[in-house]
């Protein structure tokens, strides 16, 4: 429980010459689902990419059970155990929905239960019926199931979830924190970017606030939710 | 409703065998704000389309001011006065913030194919004064691509507004933006409707801006339109919670953190 | 001619729709992949025949020998496909998709040197298979044997390809990527991996396709564009990224064409006429028959918009002071220059070429960047420029000044007609059916004799006496240049203009707010192609003549060249382009026998080092940058 599984160290990132991200260091211990919350436009995404390695501008340094990562390609970082989730979904609209999960597979994890496409059904029972459908012909709430399922086919020890209420109803939005709460008892850890405070407050243990870039606060969700001045200063809420 | 602006009547639409809007009607009054909700897929999409006409209803009628909408293309819809932004807001992204309004208020003139003046020198006045009602005029002669997400939108709106619409049709109007800037955004289109006499008809996922903004919500799932009415009808409707609200754990605010954990524990 | 001659010609059909098809089914699949265009695609093929040849002519004419050597050709094609993969194409994949074409393009310059230097400027023809040499007797006709076995090449092809897209893992992960390459990657596919693989198998289908032909054509120097040529045609009418519309597409152009060989002469309404005459255009008049009834083709879908669009541009301001003092003293220059340059009268010939060049090429960036209309035709209007310059001289008796003013109206009729079609396309599909009307105008220069001379062209078209002299035209044609180019840009100011940016940069928006894209589009077309035919019939009085290879491919990649090597995004871009280019090629050809490779090897290098262009590079430079 000590040793933090995913240690950030001193993260900037650029988009072409606007320098986006500023010296942001974090960490997510074994088990843990982190938030990484602020306004739209604090670099919530990018510090996921960055993390991913998707962005080429960055320096500082990554560490992922302890070892470097910062200097893989993107398929690397995978491969290492880091699995990430896009906000936009990107699933494979001309695939089928097993297709989509193959395009995700990966060998087993040592010391982790291998996740198959039957387990995932289990877990995601609106994709059942689906299976052999396209997935471009899925409804917004299951591509959203789709992407994390697709994901968890790379058995990932740590999730990288970006913004996983944005953008669906509701009820769709309770599906996922339900599924988070499934997956942190399953033993896979998660750092997730969101918004909305009332679903951080569902699902996650600990919090950092990022704003312009820069990391302003941290600590767990209870005392976020009792601070006020850092809700209206950096979350606008 | 006496005086209805846009009466949708019985409107359907298939895509390859699927149903995706199934005999749906409403209308919608001057000067009101009627907010069109339901989960993914509900076609909500698809029934804006048929509203500002880029696609054909397979059935059913469409009405604005009682003129017939169904069979004109967007360019017609648009000079009965109908103005709309997009769900990711749509600019053109090499022209400056002003130029983008001007372009709007040439196409009213309509001046498109004009060769010779500078386009740069025309209609500037009253762009500037639409940039003023949205609060952007700051920014007037920055490139449109640089601004920040929330000042696209205004800007968008300002284009919308050019032609000076009857209607607007709003689709997610604040997706991807902070609270506050939904708040602020919509607070504006809100002041805007009181000031020239607009309807606005928008889709929404964003609860808290649906209850604060919306004088009345009409509910679709699975294409079928399941409930309308005021927002405290809404709320309390069991099968719009059932197929879209959940709970209502996500949206509604400032519940105990200890609660939380019994929810978590689940 | 009796139905059985037909259908021997119907089976003649289906072995040339398998060769067809072997090139364009490679083209498709790393189209469908990478999302390049790859020109070189063609050169591809030209290489596997001429391995090919190599290979049999040493192994001699035993069977293991001839069929070792058409493998081990394709073998060595998809080699050299990976290694252009890695070391050029994993370069620019992030570019604009017109810098793509513009390396690919570099790359067919210096294989077909490459070409040149090892196998010499020689048709080679190799021997026949051994074992298919012969022919069997097929309804009363001989039929070569060997056809029979290309017959069936293409869809055992097929079959090959479809099974390994739609059943193995690797099929699957190149769907995926085909969507969404970046995604692929972040779920812990070595994607870069995958691009090259697709690259290499692409290639050496192109390569088969190749070295199979060694026993029925003759290897050449021209087969690069023949083949890619008919490639885009099979991949465009076949839907962009299809396999099996690839391979319909084949087989209707094929058999298409088959049959107006077979056919002959028909008579109608007491005139006879060749079909067979038709093959030149067959293809590009199918093309356009199935674009205007199914823009994505046979089989193919509507695109995407790319991930990597375009970089934004930054709006048009009015020329700043320094830009002004540039215009004014580059005048200035063109104005005292006759008389700088008088001992040497090349200079003003080159400089004429410069000026014809440049109104060329503005016109061109027209439709290119602000109106997003990406053509590979501008060739067309040049030519109908230039022809109708030169009838209106030699079978009107005209006087210059009147047959000059015939150009802007022809090439603006021909654009009017041929744009009506275009603008209801989009992206590459535009691009390859502009491609198609500008070969049928080609096609109809090169087989009306009566009217256009043919081959040889018009000859003998001088300008009246007054403008005889070098310096004299020199001045006509800058006066002529500086007037249309200045006009453009006035243009570009104007509302319509704007209308014409406004559609480009967000269609969605412009339909909005009441603009009819199309119609500003169509409009724009008609007025770059009146721009394109004054340029054209300044080149024929400047030249004296015109023929078809004035009009030809070449001249619409030369102004695709020009535009992008000068910037796309700079009004001053497609100047300065095209004086670069020009003076290039004028240089590098006087030079070396190789010249095109050296033209490639350059092209090449700007591509690397000015992704915006040369004008774009140039303006990053000195203007600050606004905003954040």
């Amino acid at each position: 429980m000590s040793e933090p599984l995913l240690q950030v160290d001193g993260l900037d990132a650029f988009y072409g010459r606007a320098h986006i991200l500023f010296d942001v260091s974090l960490e997510v211990r074994r088990g843990e689902v982190v938030a990484l919350m602020g306004r739209n436009g604090a670099g919530k995404s990018t510090t996921l990419k960055a993390i991913m390695g998707l962005l080429p501008g960055r320096s500082g340094r990554v560490a992922f059970r302890g070892r470097d990562v910062s200097r893989l390609e993107p398929y690397q970082v995978s491969r290492a155990g880091l699995g990430y989730v896009p906000e936009d979904r990107r699933i494979f609209t001309d695939l089928t929905v097993e297709e989509n999960l193959e395009v995700g597979r990966q060998p087993p994890r040592s010391g982790l239960a291998a996740w198959t496409v039957e387990k995932l059904l289990d877990l995601f029972p609106n994709l059942r019926e689906a299976r052999a459908r396209s997935a471009g012909r899925m409804s917004g709430g299951e591509q959203q199931m789709l992407t994390v399922a697709r994901t968890l086919m790379g058995n990932p020890r740590l999730v990288l979830l970006d913004e996983p209420s944005e953008g669906v109803a509701p009820v769709v939005v309770e599906q996922m924190a339900r599924m988070i709460q499934e997956l942190k008892g399953q033993g896979v850890s998660i750092l997730l970017s969101e918004q909305n405070l009332h679903f951080a407050e569902l699902v996650s243990d600990r919090a950092y606030v990022l704003e312009k870039g820069h990391i302003r606060y941290s600590g767990t969700l209870e005392d976020l939710v009792a601070d006020e001045e850092v809700r209206r200063s950096y979350l606008s809420v | 409703m006496a005086g209805a602006l846009l009466e949708v009547d019985r409107v359907s639409r298939s895509f390859g065998g699927v149903r995706a809007v199934r005999d749906v009607s409403f209308t919608l009054g001057a000067g009101e704000l009627l907010a069109l909700i339901g989960p993914n897929g509900a076609g909500k999409s698809t029934l804006f389309n048929m509203v500002n006409g880029q696609l054909r209803p397979d059935a059913g009628s469409i009405r604005l001011a009682g003129s017939e909408l169904v069979g004109r293309k967007p360019r017609e819809i648009w000079r009965l006065g109908v103005g709309r932004t997009f769900q990711i807001a749509a600019t053109f992204s090499s022209m400056t913030v002003i130029e983008n309004v001007q372009m709007a208020l040439l196409s009213r003139a309509p001046r498109l194919y004009h060769l010779w003046r500078a386009a740069a020198r025309l209609h500037r006045e009253e762009a500037w004064a639409l940039l003023e009602d949205v609060g952007v005029q700051g920014q007037a002669d920055r490139p449109c691509s640089v601004l920040a997400y929330g000042d696209v939108k205004r800007v968008e709106l300002a284009m919308a507004l050019a032609h000076g619409p009857r209607l607007l049709l709003m689709d997610e109007p604040t997706a991807g933006m902070a609270p506050n800037e939904r708040r602020e955004l919509m607070a504006l289109t809100r002041r805007l409707v009181g000031e020239r006499g607009l309807s606005v008809l928008f889709t929404e996922h964003s609860m808290d801006v649906v209850f604060a903004y919306a004088d009345r919500l009409v509910v679709l799932a699975r294409g079928e339109l399941i409930a309308q009415g005021d927002p405290q009808a809404i709320r309390r409707d069991a099968r719009v919670q059932e197929v879209y609200f959940g709970s209502g754990k996500t949206f509604e605010r400032a519940r105990p953190a200890a609660a939380v954990g019994q929810e978590g524990a689940r | 001619m009796g139905l059985q001659s037909v259908l021997v010609q119907l089976l003649n059909g289906l072995a040339g729709a398998s060769t067809l098809f072997l090139v364009a089914a490679g083209l498709s699949l790393i189209f469908g992949v990478t999302r390049i265009v790859n020109f070189a695609h063609g050169s591809l093929y030209m290489l596997g025949i001429y391995l090919s040849y190599s290979l049999v002519s040493r192994w001699g004419g035993s069977a293991a020998g001839f069929w070792g050597g058409i493998t081990l050709a394709a073998l060595a094609v998809g080699l050299l496909g990976a290694a252009i993969e890695l070391v050029v194409l994993q370069r620019i994949y992030h570019a604009p998709v017109l810098f793509q074409l513009l390396a690919t393009f570099a790359l067919v310059l210096i294989f077909k040197d490459a070409a040149l230097y090892v196998w010499g400027p020689e048709d080679l023809l190799g021997p026949r298979a051994p074992g298919l040499g012969g022919s069997v007797g097929l309804l009363g006709h001989r039929f070569p044997s060997y056809s029979l076995f290309l017959i069936a090449v293409g869809p055992a092809v097929l079959g090959l390809l479809w099974l390994l897209l739609k059943r193995s893992r690797f099929g699957t992960l190149v769907r995926a990527a085909t969507e969404d390459r970046e995604m692929v990657g972040a779920l812990g596919v070595n994607e870069a991996w995958l691009f090259t693989a697709v690259f290499a198998l692409g290639a050496s289908i192109a390569g088969l396709g190749g070295a199979l032909q060694l026993p029925v054509e003759p290897a050449n120097l021209g087969l690069d564009f023949s083949a890619i040529g008919d490639a885009f045609v099979v991949v465009v009418v076949g839907g962009l990224g299809s396999i099996p519309g690839a391979y319909l597409a084949a087989l209707l152009i094929s058999e298409i064409k088959a049959l107006c060989i077979g056919i002959g002469d028909v008579t109608l309404l007491g005139t006879t006429f060749s079909l067979s005459r038709l093959t030149l255009v067959v293809e590009f008049l199918v093309m356009a028959a199935v674009l205007v009834a199914r823009p994505w083709g046979l089989l193919g879908r509507a695109q995407a918009p790319a991930r990597n669009a375009a970089e934004i541009e930054p709006p048009l301001r009015p020329a700043d002071p320094w830009l002004k003092r540039l215009g004014w003293s580059a005048l200035l220059v063109l104005l005292i220059f006759p008389i700088l340059g008088r001992e040497y009268p090349y200079v003003q010939v080159l400089a004429v070429d410069m000026l014809v060049a440049a109104l060329f090429a503005v016109s061109l960036h027209f439709v290119m960047g602000p109106g997003a209309m990406h053509s590979f035709g501008h060739a067309a209007y040049f030519g109908l420029g230039a022809y109708c310059a030169a009838l209106g001289v030699k079978l009107l008796a005209l006087p210059m000044g009147a047959a000059m003013l015939l150009a802007p109206v022809a090439a603006g009729l021909g654009a009017l007609v041929f744009g009506w079609f275009c603008v209801r396309l989009s992206g590459v599909y535009l691009a390859m059916l502009t491609l198609a009307f500008a070969q049928i105008v080609w096609a109809l220069a090169y087989q009306w004799d009566g009217l256009t001379g043919g081959s040889n062209g018009l000859v003998g078209v001088w300008p009246s006496p007054f403008f005889a002299s070098k310096t004299a035209y020199y001045y006509l044609a800058l006066v002529v240049c500086v007037v249309g180019v200045l006009l453009l840009r006035r243009l570009l100011f104007s509302p319509f203009g704007y209308a014409l940016r406004a559609g480009r940069d967000s269609p969605l928006r412009a339909d909005a707010i009441g603009i009819d894209v199309k119609r500003v589009q169509w409009a724009a077309f008609v007025v770059a192609g009146m721009m394109g035919g004054v340029a054209g019939a300044l080149y024929v009085f400047s030249k004296g003549s015109i023929s078809p290879e004035g009009l030809g491919v070449g001249r619409s990649i030369d102004g695709l060249v020009m535009v992008l090597l000068g910037g796309i995004q700079t009004l001053s871009g497609p100047l300065v382009g095209s004086v670069v280019y020009t003076w290039l090629q004028d240089t590098i050809a006087r030079n070396t026998e190789y010249w095109r490779a050296m033209l490639g090897l350059i092209i090449l290098a700007l591509v690397v080092l000015f992704p915006q262009g040369i004008a774009g590079w140039v303006r990053q430079r000195i203007v600050p940058e606004e905003g954040t």
